[in-house]
């Protein structure tokens, strides 16, 4: 197990350097991208921007400008905005990672339990009109774009019918920390939360109904069966308990994504200062600083929700478990 | 005869809707289990040997099978039971093993767990003294030092330790019939001997009766007091084991027991096989089924479906129109067959 993690660890290195070194060349000498322009302003002398190329270390080589960089971005974290002069970026990213984990975080307990309510809902009324009803309505769920859906949202509660008893309570875009004000963090975010999670409900439902009926002609549900179990148990124990593995892989993925930036829509549409929305105004403005730092925090927590999920899977299946 | 059958299964169908037809999978089967006997059931594969089992335990959920017939057991008729009143015979009176060991274990739990559940669902024990019973079936069905087996999952043992697995779990809470579905088809042919063995063994000490399923006359031969042919969803022979070694009545168990290979006779031409293949069992022929392979087939076989009765003796049943002499003259002209 030890040697696993160390590999993982390794792994984990290497794939967040590559992925360093490719945003860096992406952003900062891809052909027509120069930052030093940018930097100086409208119509600037040649002079300028000579002398900012010389500030900002634009003018040495490659490799050179490549460590100096990630020591400003790791070690000495003082690697400042473009746009922004004197506004630091780590800090900036601490800050908003909180309210990015507070939206994946509701968001994936309402999907889980969803999901699998609706997944399993769907593989026992198999063979009655409720299948196909909540199939079709999962399949609506994932097709449904996350941005219009957002936007819907906000023009019926925000808008539309603010004003009538059902809506009233809905605050303006925005967020409040939990520590600061726990029932305002609630009702700013449990909107965000329902628009997130209804693709994943979707997806995650059909996922686990497909796995539940599969698993269900497995020769070890009819041994449980034969058991005498009640089917309550077999399906809470036997059945669904195997289909979750796949379930579990998938759900550790996605939680990355999310929380690496992948809610970038529904933070930008109810106006939460997340992660998303900072890499979303970074690529506006074309901060290199700030999209580099927000792209290496994604891939972090991708990588790591990657580790998280080879741990989860092993847990879940003894198979896989090392020797 | 005096004493009631322990389980009695008298005229049972088992036919599926499918978008084909109707596919008559059991026709019109009956036999009876004794206390303490085994009974073999002999089968080629789609001969309706497991959707039997599979019905006595009411296993079949599909929801285009339909039923026919009484499975008494002890006086009750299992399939007018509730699901809910199954419960308490599966697993308890009647348990149940399967064919492949691979995979009739849940691969997620430790063999341990799979046993105590079972023992925990029907007989109330508490984790410890189920635990303490776990180790002593592993133990009764020959696992090695099941102290330390006892906590591993299903995919650390071999094919042969699985099913000595399941086998302790079908006897964990003592049943009245063990139905052994194939059990030996899928394991290696020295660890099947040992496995027909144990199932022996176990059975005259639990003094558990045993339906025993398998396509190998070998098999039967070994470990069964009585046998039942199936053939396309019938039964085509019933007899105690011995006379149906001795004096087998029906043209298809000559099939049967002349497509053995021996290594005790000369060997003088090939395998014999019996040629075609066996009816589709949704449209079935009327008369006789096997008549299309019957190599004895007459006019009779094809307007009369026979009934499966004593033609011979007293205890041996057998479903083919040939008299008895014309049976003997024509099986002494196959030497295989004898």
């Amino acid at each position: 197990m030890l040697t696993f993690v160390i590999r993982r660890m390794i792994a984990t290195v290497f794939v967040v350097f590559t992925i360093t070194v490719l945003v860096f060349l992406i952003f900062f000498h891809t052909p027509g991208v120069d930052p030093a322009r940018k930097l100086a302003g409208r119509n600037p002398s040649p002079e300028t921007i000579k002398a900012i190329k010389h500030q900002y270390g634009l003018d040495r080589p490659l490799p050179v400008q490549y460590v100096i960089l990630m020591k400003k971005l790791f070690i000495s974290r003082d690697l400042t905005s473009y746009s922004n002069q004197g506004q630091k970026v780590v800090p900036e990213i601490v800050a908003a990672t909180p309210v990015t984990l507070s939206l994946v975080l509701g968001a994936a307990v309402i999907w889980v339990v969803v999901s699998i309510i609706m997944g399993v809902a769907a593989a026992v009324l198999r063979g009655t009109i409720f299948d196909p009803m909540l199939m079709v309505l999962a399949l609506i769920g994932i097709s449904m774009p996350v941005f219009w859906l957002g936007e819907m949202a906000n023009l019926i509660t925000q808008d539309r019918y603010h004003d009538t008893f059902l809506f009233s309570w809905v605050p303006p875009l925005g967020y409040t920390p939990l520590t600061q004000d726990p029932v305002m963090w609630f009702k700013h975010l449990v909107i965000p939360w329902l628009v997130l999670s209804v693709l994943y409900i979707g997806l995650y439902a059909r996922v686990l109904r497909a796995d539940l009926l599969e698993t269900e002609n497995e020769d070890y549900v009819r041994t449980a069966r034969a058991k005498g179990l009640s089917e309550r148990r077999v399906l809470l124990r036997h059945t669904l308990r195997t289909s979750m593995i796949s379930f579990v892989s998938l759900f550790g993925l996605d939680f990355g994504v999310l929380v690496g930036g992948g809610a970038l829509l529904v933070e930008v549409v109810f106006g939460l200062p997340g992660v998303g929305l900072l890499t979303y105004q970074s690529l506006i403005s074309l901060d290199l600083p700030v999209i580099m730092a927000t792209v290496i925090y994604g891939a972090i927590f991708i990588v790591l929700a990657n580790a998280v999920v080879d741990v989860g899977y092993a847990w879940l299946d003894p198979r896989v478990r090392p020797a | 005869m005096s004493e009631a059958p322990l389980l009695e299964v008298r005229d049972l169908n088992v036919s599926f809707r499918t978008q084909d037809g109707t596919v008559h999978a059991v026709d019109g089967v009956s036999f009876t289990v004794n206390r303490g006997e085994v009974l073999g059931i002999v089968g080629e594969s789609g001969s309706g040997k497991s959707v039997t089992a599979m019905t006595l335990m009411r296993l079949i959920l599909d929801q285009n099978a339909v039923f026919s017939g009484e499975v008494l057991f002890k006086g009750r008729d299992l399939m007018q039971l509730s699901q809910g009143d199954m419960l308490q015979v599966r697993g308890k009176q009647i348990s149940m093993i399967f064919q492949d060991p691979m995979t009739s274990l849940n691969p997620v739990y430790r063999i341990g767990w799979q046993i105590d559940e079972q023992l925990r669902a029907h007989e109330g024990l508490s984790a410890k003294q189920a635990r303490r019973r776990t180790l002593e079936l592993l133990g009764a069905v020959g696992i090695p030092n099941p102290e330390a087996r006892i906590d591993d999952y299903p995919h650390q043992f071999s094919g042969g330790m699985r099913q000595r697995v399941m086998i302790a779990m079908g006897l964990s809470c003592n049943p009245d019939v063990l139905i052994a579905d194939e059990p030996t088809t899928a394991l290696d042919v020295t660890i099947q001997a040992q496995i027909l063995e144990l199932i022996g063994n176990l059975q005259r000490e639990f003094d558990s009766a045993v339906v025993l399923i398998t396509h190998d006359l070998g098999v039967v031969a070994e470990v069964a007091d009585r046998v039942a042919v199936m053939y396309a969803g019938r039964i085509v022979e019933y007899a105690e084991v011995g006379e149906l070694f001795r004096g087998p009545q029906h043209p298809y168990t000559w099939g049967l027991l002349g497509s053995i290979s021996r290594l005790d006779r000369p060997r003088q031409r090939r395998l014999a096989a019996i040629s075609g293949q066996p009816p589709s069992l949704i449209s079935l022929p009327a008369g006789c089924s096997f008549r299309a392979r019957c190599p004895y087939a007459f006019d009779r076989c094809r307007a009369e479906r026979p009934a499966l009765e004593a033609r011979s003796g007293s205890a041996h049943l057998d479903a083919c129109l040939l008299s008895a002499d014309q049976k003997q003259a024509r099986r002494a002209a196959t030497p295989e067959a004898s």
